[in-house]
């Protein structure tokens, strides 16, 4: 790595910084940000304030988790908005049969859609975003059949909890958030799943020839992208205690995508950075909360958040070529 | 073991009808794959005409702007990309068109082209020039559109009205029965075919789609071949975005989203392969009509919610694609 030509050029080494950037420029962007708001921003440090930027960043953390495991097997999942929906008009029906029937048929939900993309994708052959755009489709439209395409109110107290609850003094959905991160990054680094799952992504053929269950692991992918939106779709119906099928979820999937490419994940496949994706999130999130306490309006901030989309795929592409 | 000892003729004549049948099969499996949107739709037409008296009544206009969008993503797919920008670039069309219809017709058309065609000259020289990939170029301009579209309407509270009466007649108005939109949508068909099958730029499109590499030896200009098609999606999308602000009579800001989506179904279903090198318009039209019926025969039936119609369009996008999936297979392997 540290060749000649960086040995004998004094000073700051460009090149490596430019290897650096991708990965880490996630971070250091943050740091900026919060430097800025601490100087610029009043009440930035709140309480109050951070606690509302958790809780509305916790959902997409949730789905970009899922989402990332998906791009690291060089794919995409575009179904997940509509997961999340079918989720929130599953809830209301079987609450009547308890809390954990309903999170579970919801759940079950998921998990079912996940299958159909994963069979869709590993045994059929079909191109991820074909895949799923069928279900992005089709997910929403069968959502808004269950619930009759009406706002239903949710009153149950454990839900309720889940949604607006606390624990130790930190919201629940952080909490939840909080163990998904730490669970999927286990997987990734340390278990056999996460090593196929990172081969497939690098050489698919090559990892078929190494006798890996390529269909196995993908479909178990696409499962487990499902059932984290599902249980995003069940913590929004809990967190805003209604459910809306028309408007849970929507566009999420350019949220959660953004947030992975944006934290240093290839699109390519072959690399998942779970810690960046979630510093890619909260990134987002800083973004639009700065410009909403400095009044500037949503359009600039979608212009904005265009740039960093291009500006962190346009870092990555470097290493790429590399 | 008998059976192994045979007359030293037979395999070649085995062989050659084998190579016959293969041929055979290659042809009609082709033919099923360019042709069969084009066949369910007659179907569905005809079993509609049938079980809804007032289907032959239908708003034919309605299908004009989708229709135009599908048709620069033809082009797009066809290279072996995509563009998700189009649906905030047909929401952006229709508010400059109806902004700029304040002075005069031809104001109208233009300026919607000149901003779409901009951000597809965008789009297309990060993708082709700084090789970035297409999904997230466009991803990304969908935002950065939707954004200045809403910067423009004072955050969408501010719907502009078209001030042109040449302008909203000619959304409104007809010709032989059929509205100008249609005949405009049809127009741009007939080049769009013509461009696609017919000239230089239409073969490179083809090649560039089957094989960058060989494209590149072959001497084509890859990248602004490349760079062609999306400013072509984006323009087609402002244009579609005119149109329907002109049958509107006004520019509104909350369309458009998952139109892309809808663009890329109606391609796929018509036999166009997301892999790039292969595809047609003619099947585009087919698409693009497929859903619109279905759309339609859903409205007709009256007290079914329309939300079953996505669920049968991403049914049937599903079963499409699969269909799709395995004819190819069976044609490689044959």
């Amino acid at each position: 790595m540290t060749s000649e030509s960086v040995a004998t050029r004094p000073g700051i080494d460009l090149s490596r910084i430019k290897s650096w950037l991708p990965a880490y420029g996630v971070y250091v962007a943050i740091v900026l940000l919060v430097a800025y708001n601490l100087v610029f921003t009043p009440h930035f440090l709140a309480w109050s304030n951070l606690r509302i930027q958790l809780i509305q960043v916790a959902p997409v953390v949730i789905v970009a988790l899922g989402m990332a495991l998906v791009i690291g097997t060089e794919g995409i999942d575009l179904s997940v908005g509509s997961v999340m929906a079918l989720a929130a008009a599953l809830i209301p029906l079987y609450l009547g049969y308890g809390v954990f029937a309903a999170i579970g048929v919801s759940l079950l939900a998921g998990a079912v859609v996940g299958l159909i993309n994963g069979v869709l994708v590993a045994r059929v052959g079909l191109q991820p975003i074909v895949a799923t755009l069928a279900l992005f489709v089709g997910g929403r439209g069968l959502a808004l059949v269950i619930s009759g395409g009406q706002l239903k109110d949710v009153r149950n107290d454990d839900l309720i909890f889940l949604g607006s609850g606390d624990l130790l003094g930190l919201p629940m959905l952080v909490w939840i958030a909080a163990v998904l991160v730490l669970v999927i990054a286990f997987v990734v680094r340390r278990t056999v799943f996460g090593r196929r799952l990172l081969a497939i992504g690098g050489n698919r053929p090559a990892t078929e020839l190494a006798g890996v269950p390529v269909r196995r692991v993908l479909i178990t992918v696409y499962v487990i992208c499902s059932v984290l939106a599902a249980i995003a779709g069940l913590l929004a119906v809990a967190r805003i205690q209604s459910s809306d099928a028309s408007a849970v979820g929507l566009l999420i999937e350019l949220s959660a995508i953004t947030a992975v490419v944006v934290g240093g994940t290839p699109l390519t496949g072959g690399r998942v950075r779970v810690l960046g994706t979630v510093a890619g999130a909260l990134l987002m999130q800083l973004v639009v909360a700065t410009m909403i306490k400095h009044n500037l309006q949503p359009s600039t901030t979608e212009m904005v958040q265009a740039a960093i989309i291009l500006i962190a795929v346009y870092a990555a592409r470097e290493r790429k070529s590399r | 073991m008998t059976p192994m000892v045979t007359d030293p003729q037979a395999p070649a004549a085995v062989v050659a009808a084998d190579e016959r049948r293969a041929e055979r099969t290659d042809r009609i499996v082709g033919l099923i794959q360019r042709q069969g949107a084009l066949a369910v739709l007659l179907v569905v037409v005809l079993v509609a005409c049938a079980a809804f008296p007032n289907f032959r009544s239908f708003d034919n206009a309605a299908a004009a702007p989708p229709a135009l969008i599908a048709l620069g993503m033809t082009f797009v797919i066809i290279t072996g990309g995509i563009d998700l920008s189009v649906g905030s670039l047909y929401v952006l069309g229709g508010v400059v068109a109806a902004y700029a219809s304040q002075w005069g017709l031809l104001p109208a058309f233009l300026a919607p082209l000149l901003v779409c065609g901009l951000i597809g000259v965008l789009n297309g020289t990060l993708i082709a020039y700084v090789r970035m990939a297409p999904f997230i170029v466009t991803l990304a301009s969908l935002l950065g559109a939707r954004g200045l579209m809403r910067a423009i309407s004072d955050e969408g509270s501010t719907t502009y009205l078209v001030q042109n009466d040449a302008f909203r007649s000619f959304g409104t108005g007809s010709f032989l029965g059929i509205g100008y939109p249609v005949w405009l949508v049809a127009a741009v068909f007939a080049v769009g075919m013509v461009l696609l099958s017919r000239t230089r730029f239409g073969h490179a499109v083809y090649a560039v789609g089957g094989s960058e590499d060989a494209a590149a030896l072959m001497g084509i200009a890859v990248r602004r071949t490349k760079l062609c098609v999306y400013v072509l999606s984006g323009l087609l999308a402002g244009l579609a975005g005119a149109i329907n602000a002109a049958k509107l009579g006004s520019g509104v800001t909350v369309l458009g989203t998952g139109m892309e989506l809808d663009a890329i179904a109606a391609v796929v279903i018509g036999g166009t392969l997301l892999t790039g090198g292969a595809g047609s318009i003619g099947g585009t039209i087919a698409g693009v009509l497929l859903l619109g019926v279905i759309q339609n025969m859903i409205n007709q039936v009256g007290n079914v919610p329309s939300s079953y119609q996505q669920v049968i369009s991403g049914a049937f996008l599903a079963v499409v694609v699969v269909a799709q999936t395995y004819l190819t297979r069976l044609r490689r392997v044959t």
